[in-house]
């Protein structure tokens, strides 16, 4: 699936869409979720936190393997969507449908240093 | 360069995603392993498995050379037909490998042995054959494919696919073979589901696999094959037990026959060191992970260590295969570390599923 040209992209594979109300949601790409294969298990930060840009923050994990996501920038947790704890099978069916927590960024301006999908197809590409 | 089986190119075209497995170029799975993982249980589902490789020992001296070189008692296999499973060990008691021997007919065994040891296999029986006087003939068969065909409606589904293979195979027996003209049937598996392991010559496999399609046949990769063989209980060797390892504490003391009078390689060593660990079953008793191979397990008697984890899909829990310390005991909790954090889990005796239910919850 091709990366949807609305997202803004991390070379970690996060994807991150601004809200209406200044909020990131946060979720993982098509490509991550193939890698991985069927998931099983997904620990989200917990609401409240403060994380630092590119800090490991949760962890989703397949039947045969686990990887950390990591924050797209700095900013606050606000959000964690419980769906996808209580079904990770979501993510898979559909990545970009299902962000997995919102951040209220410290800078909104931030999001102008992660990848557009473009950009993201190319590190994709070369992986 | 990777090796690759007669169906490396229906698996390529399949979309499976492929992975290096002991040198060889294998499927891991054809889209969701967990949907493979419950058409074996529920249905029928089939492995290329012509990575490992059927070794023939001919010979008069067959039955006296196994004797001496299997830790389980080849004399268990007095009608043709008949399968032994059997550690291979070294003279210092640790497994070599694990395998499958079929008794074919008077002079005539057939060694079914693990992709990555295969070559180390050969030279080893070689090795031990040389040393033994020249007992047998040895034949490594690359020349064969294998097809594993599993699940509650895998024979039926084979009978559909390879037209007059029913009156040759509806009368096996659990762990007993046939020949079918030159195809070898045998009711064996790594799944906990009943089925067929079926050996044929190459250039048959591609033909075989279609049909096997066309009748309902779900492929399935090495994914599937992982957490079928551990909610059945089943070691994978290199993983749950090596050549650092004793068969007695890797839950296969029922292989291993220090009751007969015979001598085989390793057996005065297992005799000289009783087990202190045990190779048990773990069930994680909250959602907070995966347990996997090299977690850390704190008990009342010591520590241990997980040797393979998985998410169970028939349990919808995670479960594992873990060496512990010898006062352990099946109902007993333990805790497991999993990113640093403790979890609890539940002792129990494998298998975790066979033939479709859940013997643990």
């Amino acid at each position: 699936m091709e990366p949807p040209a609305n997202l803004k992209y991390t070379e970690s594979h996060e994807w991150v869409r601004t809200e209406a109300d200044g909020k990131l949601a946060v979720g993982i790409t098509d490509h991550a979720q193939e890698a991985l294969g069927d998931l099983v298990f997904i620990e989200l930060p917990q609401v409240g936190r403060t994380v630092q840009a590119g800090e490991a923050i949760g962890v989703v994990e397949s039947v045969k393997a686990a990887s950390d996501i990591y924050a797209p920038v700095a900013g606050d947790v606000v959000e964690v969507n419980s769906g996808v704890t209580e079904t990770p099978e979501q993510v898979n069916a559909d990545a970009y449908a299902n962000w997995l927590y919102k951040l209220k960024p410290a800078n909104p301006g931030d999001t102008g240093k992660l990848l557009d999908a473009a950009a993201y197809a190319k590190v994709v590409g070369d992986a | 360069m990777l090796r690759q089986t007669p169906l490396n190119a229906v698996h390529r075209a399949s979309g499976a995603k492929m992975v290096d497995f002991g040198g060889w170029d294998m499927p891991l799975s054809y889209g969701s392993q967990i949907e493979e993982h419950h058409a074996v249980r529920r249905d029928a589902g089939m492995f290329d498995v012509s990575h490992m490789l059927s070794v023939d020992l001919a010979g008069a001296g067959g039955r006296a050379f196994l004797r001496y070189a299997l830790a389980n008692n080849v004399d268990k296999l007095a009608a043709p037909g008949k399968a032994l499973y059997s550690c291979l060990l070294s003279p210092a008691g640790g497994v070599l490998d694990d395998l499958i021997t079929y008794f074919l007919r008077e002079e005539a065994f057939r060694l079914v042995v693990n992709a990555a040891t295969a070559d180390k296999d050969v030279a080893w029986l070689t090795a031990l054959n040389s040393e033994r006087g020249e007992m047998i003939s040895l034949k490594p068969r690359r020349d064969l494919a294998m097809i594993a065909v599993q699940g509650p409606k895998a024979r039926e589904k084979l009978w559909q696919a390879l037209p007059g293979s029913r009156a040759a195979s509806d009368a096996l027996k659990p762990f007993v073979a046939t020949q079918f003209g030159d195809i070898f049937i045998a009711r064996t598996g790594y799944t906990g589901e009943d089925g067929f392991e079926i050996t044929l010559p190459q250039s048959e496999a591609m033909a075989l696999w279609n049909a096997l399609a066309t009748v309902g046949v779900r492929p399935c990769g090495l994914g599937a094959r992982d957490t079928l063989r551990l909610e059945a209980g089943m070691n994978l060797y290199g993983q749950d037990m090596t050549e650092a390892d004793s068969p007695l504490e890797s839950g296969l003391a029922w292989t291993v026959d220090l009751r007969s009078p015979r001598d085989f390689v390793g057996k005065s060593a297992l005799a000289s060191a009783p087990a202190t660990r045990q190779l048990l079953g773990l069930l994680l008793l909250d959602k907070g992970g995966v347990l996997r191979g090299g977690q850390k397990v704190r008990s009342a008697h010591g520590d241990g260590q997980i040797t393979s984890g998985t998410f169970s899909p028939t349990l919808a829990q995670s479960i594992a295969l873990a060496r512990l310390p010898g006062g352990v005991a099946p109902g007993d909790t333990v805790e497991v570390e999993i990113r640093a954090k403790p979890h609890t889990a539940r002792v129990v005796k494998p298998p975790f599923v066979r033939n479709g239910k859940p013997l643990v919850s």
